[in-house]
């Protein structure tokens, strides 16, 4: 191969004979003779395997392999009325445009902090952005997922409360989340006991919870609002039971619902958690998302902290500026005993929510919260209007709420094929974590669905339901 | 001559007026809000004060970002030579594809035949992944590489959990220049770390593993080639001495970039991998992140009775392809399996990025990748070396693979100019340092991984520099401690920045500290 690849610049034979000549040596392949010959692999080997199309193609040819792709996912009509822990929300050109530039895109995690300035300042403003919104005071750079970051969440608790062996977790969290925390503690011997939710109010079943709370529990979770879309009212009273044992409290938060919900911290959380993907971010099939993670100002608490820490500093000649804080927390400094095995986080993503919540504003983030009550409860009381059975829980909710197609004597997966026939997708089907609610489904509204996008659901479920 | 911007940018705390807005939000419809009525949350619950964010205007968001990127320095303004990072180029062919609404806008949870280019999409690169590593099965489900490290480790306790065998196999055996993440991870999934010695030719010291490795032995974490850049050329033989314990071996592939088409992790008697998406398959690191860090594993049997493979203990969905209904569809998390580590399938848009870019390259041009890489490596090397004030340890007559690890022990020693101070000079001229201090088992280690995406003009200049350095060092060992002096600000003051009576992680706790409302 004697052509130069744009991707290798020092492919040009004359560059290659120049380092070969510095290096005192006749071939490439001299380079490798380390390798011990019964795993070396040959050029034609590597050749033949299935490795792309095996031979390289041109951007043309590789535009056309993906356009034939996409054109085999299905076109909807509406933005999927799904939620679940993540959401469809709108993510402004301007924040696309700006992680998209180079200097942020293609930079490392700011080792050299006097030449990464801004790209630390970006953080440090996510991280008080944050702070400001769920008003708490210490948050990191970001964690993968909600998911992680409360499992990492239980795992400080853990770590701060040594000597407690039990953490409680609410039924009607997020129960992908909750399988995350048992991946993450499945090493530790720990005891994760499960609340049940009140099957009228659809909330915590704040009684039980006294009765679990002890000495031996290390932390109790509440998610609010909670999976069911029910804005859960009594936090707080649950946050005071479980200071009263000396453990601690965390939230986990969808943090557009922070525009009209009180924040983790005048709730009394200690660590709060949450789901960033909302604040910026496509829904990315999975990921990238951000994992929210804060905890209060106390140094028992900052010293046990996951994650990287971007914090005020100044230089030598006294001008302000930032660098990575508390590092000796982190893995490659105290290794095996790091508080975290967290490098790569999601720093592009913490900027574009930092972008989309300096876009919004103090005043935009109570609207867009607005807006997403209003388009679902429009939805809810439209339904129920039109005959849905929409009151699976007596508890207000947010921007999500469960459906029950059970008196109907219809499987969700038919009304689910029957929506989708007419370019609509429809919510979760839930029935497979809470099998007591049988055929329900978790339907999610936000700023994207318009009204007629709403209307046109309705008119849909509709004819499914009672036109069959 | 390089002169980094240095805007006195202020917070965007201090930027903006009350009452602006950024974002054309849209109005709540007039029937909407006439139907639902007022907002009728408990005040239990309600928020009554809204968050203290400030107040821009698009205009000012956008120049005070700018601004911000213009104090900031990716592969895109110039080499990033951080080892075992890989910072190659991003090709923007594949930024392109893998920002594209149609895939930014699938849901997770969407039904899987709604999403079928995208499923088979990734059902090609989860085999393109295991051919490349020589593997079986892959599990893109990962976040990270460190992440990948957490999804391997717990598979492999899950192993000795299957065969009944926990209780004995607790220690999980890593060299003592592995990154930081193996001894974090394997003490995550509740092993007991044991650290063996590198030899001076740069393997592993195979005395001190002989007496290290026995019955409590669950696995090796190890990278091939290591941190030094240096290929491991006893692996076979320590890849036999673990299984005859019944012990698994992880390959940690953030240094993949040093063997791609040359040899591969599968053939070398690895059980499980991971692979850095972000650094060998050029999705760009954004910073910090996203990356994606997929599994990959060398099937075998773990229990004859009840018919369990390795690839049942996996975390995550894997894609599979469904013969008869010729659809593709995520296989789900078995009784087996570790669990799930993230809340969702996988990071979907670098997995693309790395679709699209091994697309483009094919077998031919990822072979090519690894030899210019080794090759610029070596070439780098041989320079260096001949420069007053640096050597190179460990395996002192042997090529290097990916990366090398400078030592400025003789300058440091001499006339007290650190892997620090050199670091800033590098930065002075327009370059970013190399990974310093690390591995640990090098004094004043300056780990420098070019990568094959840098040109052979800029290694040049990078090298003039060092020797620049050098000429400065020994000349007056003082002025280096100046440095840097053409970055957007000067040396930072890590020991204040960490003081607990200065601690600031976030604006808030600034404003408090203020106001005297902290401590």
């Amino acid at each position: 191969m004697n052509t130069s690849h744009p991707w290798i610049p020092s492919s040009t034979p004359e560059q290659v004979e120049k380092m070969l000549k510095i290096i005192g040596v006749k071939s490439i392949e001299e380079l490798f003779t380390d390798i011990p010959r019964e795993v070396l692999l040959t050029r034609e080997i590597w050749e033949s395997l299935e490795i792309g199309f095996k031979r390289p193609l041109s951007e043309i040819e590789a535009k056309r392999v993906i356009e034939e792709k996409f054109s085999r996912n299905t076109k909807l009509k509406t933005p999927p009325f799904l939620g679940g822990g993540v959401y469809p929300h709108y993510v402004p050109s301007l924040v696309k445009y700006i992680v998209s530039r180079g200097e942020f895109l293609t930079a490392y995690t700011p080792y050299q902090a006097e030449i990464s300035q801004g790209l630390m300042q970006a953080l440090f403003e996510y991280q008080s952005l944050i702070a400001e919104l769920l008003d708490m005071d210490v948050v990191n750079a970001s964690m993968y997922d909600w998911g992680s970051a409360a499992a990492e969440a239980v795992l400080m608790a853990l770590r701060v409360n040594k000597n407690r062996g039990k953490v409680i977790l609410p039924a009607n969290m997020n129960p992908f989340h909750k399988k995350v925390i048992e991946t993450y503690t499945w090493p530790h011997n720990i005891k994760l006991e499960i609340v049940p939710y009140d099957k009228i109010r659809g909330t915590i079943d704040i009684e039980r919870v006294k009765e679990l709370v002890d000495s031996n529990t290390a932390a109790v979770y509440v998610q609010y609002p909670n999976f069911f879309g029910i804005i859960e009212p009594e936090v707080r009273a649950i946050g005071e039971l479980t200071h009263e044992k000396g453990s601690l409290f965390i939230t986990g938060v969808y943090p557009i619902a922070l525009g009209l919900l009180k924040p983790p911290g005048e709730l009394g959380a200690d660590i709060a958690v949450g789901e960033g993907q909302p604040l910026g971010l496509g829904l990315n099939y999975g990921g990238p998302y951000l994992g929210v993670f804060a905890t209060r100002y106390d140094m028992n608490l900052i010293r046990q902290m996951p994650g990287r820490i971007i914090g005020l500093a100044e230089s030598v000649r006294s001008e302000r500026c930032f660098a990575m804080i508390l590092q000796t927390r982190e893995q490659h400094i105290r290794r095996a005993r790091a508080t975290s095995n967290i490098c790569t986080n999601e720093a592009l993503v913490a900027i574009a929510a930092a972008i989309y919540l300096s876009m919004l504003g103090k005043n935009g983030v109570v609207k867009l919260a607005e807006i997403n009550y209003y388009n679902a409860h429009y939805a809810w009381i439209k339904m129920k209007k039109n005959g849905l059975n929409v009151e699976v829980f007596k508890e207000d909710f947010f921007n999500e709420f469960p459906i029950s197609f059970n008196e109907f004597k219809l499987k969700y997966s038919v009304i689910h094929e029957k929506l989708l026939e007419k370019g609509i997708h429809g919510g979760l089907y839930i029935g497979k974590y809470y099998p007591e609610l049988g055929e329900t489904a978790l339907f999610a509204f936000t700023e994207v669905h318009l009204k007629s996008d709403i209307d046109m659901l309705i008119e849909a479920l509709r004819e499914v339901v009672f036109k069959r | 001559m390089f002169k980094q911007a240095k805007w006195s940018e202020p917070l965007v705390f201090e930027l903006g007026a009350p009452g602006r807005i950024g974002v054309a939000l849209p109005e709540i419809d007039e029937e909407i809000k006439n139907l639902v009525g007022e907002v009728k949350i408990p005040s239990s619950i309600k928020r009554t004060t809204p968050p203290q964010l400030p107040e821009l205007s698009e205009v000012e968001v956008v120049r005070h970002f700018t601004n911000l990127t213009q104090m900031s320095y990716g592969v895109d303004n110039g080499p990033v030579p951080l080892g075992s990072c890989t910072m190659k180029y991003n090709p923007r062919i594949a930024w392109e594809i893998a920002f594209d609404p149609r895939i930014t806008e699938l849901h997770p949870l969407q039904d899987e035949k709604t999403v079928q280019g995208l499923l088979e999409l990734m059902y090609e690169l989860q085999r393109w992944l295991a051919n490349i590593v020589g593997m079986d099965v892959c599990t893109l489900h990962p976040a990270a590489g460190a992440h990948g490290e957490l999804a391997g480790v717990l598979t492999i306790k899950k192993y000795h959990e299957v065969k009944g065998q926990l209780d004995k196999k607790t220690e999980i055996i890593i060299p003592d220049s592995a990154h930081g993440t193996n001894p974090a991870s394997a003490a995550m999934a509740g092993f007991k770390v044991i650290e063996v010695p590198t030899g001076l030719d740069g393997n592993v010291d195979m005395e001190a593993l002989k007496s290290i490795v026995g019955d409590s032995t669950a696995g090796l974490m190890i990278t091939n080639p290591s941190t030094l850049g240096l290929f491991e050329e006893h692996i076979l033989e320590i890849a036999e001495l673990f299984h005859n314990y019944d012990a698994l071996l992880y390959y940690d592939g953030a240094n993949l970039n040093g063997i791609m088409g040359y040899t591969r992790p599968g053939d070398m008697g690895f059980d499980i991998a991971h692979i850095n998406i972000h650094k060998t398959f050029s999705s760009p690191h954004g910073g910090g992140g996203p990356g994606a860090g997929p599994i990959c594993i060398k099937d075998r049997l773990v229990d004859r009775d009840r018919n369990i493979w390795l690839r049942d203990l996996i975390p995550g969905y894997v894609v599979v392809y469904d013969e008869k209904e010729r659809v593709y569809k995520l296989r789900g998390l078995g009784p087996y399996s570790v669990g799930l580590l993230k809340s969702f399938f996988a990071n979907t848009v670098p997995l693309v990025w790395a679709y699209v870019y091994i697309l483009m390259m094919g077998p031919q041009g990822l072979r090519r990748v690894t030899e210019h890489a080794v090759l610029v490596t070596n070439y780098f090397a041989k320079l260096v070396s001949e420069i007053r004030g640096f050597e190179i340890p460990y395996g002192k007559s042997r090529f290097r693979k990916h990366e090398v690890v400078v030592s400025a022990r003789p300058m440091s020693n001499e006339v007290g100019v650190t892997a620090e101070d050199i670091a800033k000079g590098l930065l002075d001229a327009g370059f970013y340092a190399p990974t310093i201090y690390f591995p640990l088992i090098v004094k004043e280690a300056l780990q420098t991984e070019f990568t094959e995406t840098e040109t052979p003009e800029n290694i040049d200049k990078y090298v003039a520099r060092l020797r620049e350095i050098s000429e400065v060092a020994y000349k007056n060992s003082l002025e280096p401690k100046n440095w840097p002096i053409n970055t957007s600000v000067g040396r930072v003051n890590m020991a204040k920045a960490n003081n607990p009576k200065y601690l600031t992680p976030t604006w808030r706790v600034y404003l408090k500290r203020l106001r005297g409302e902290l401590e």
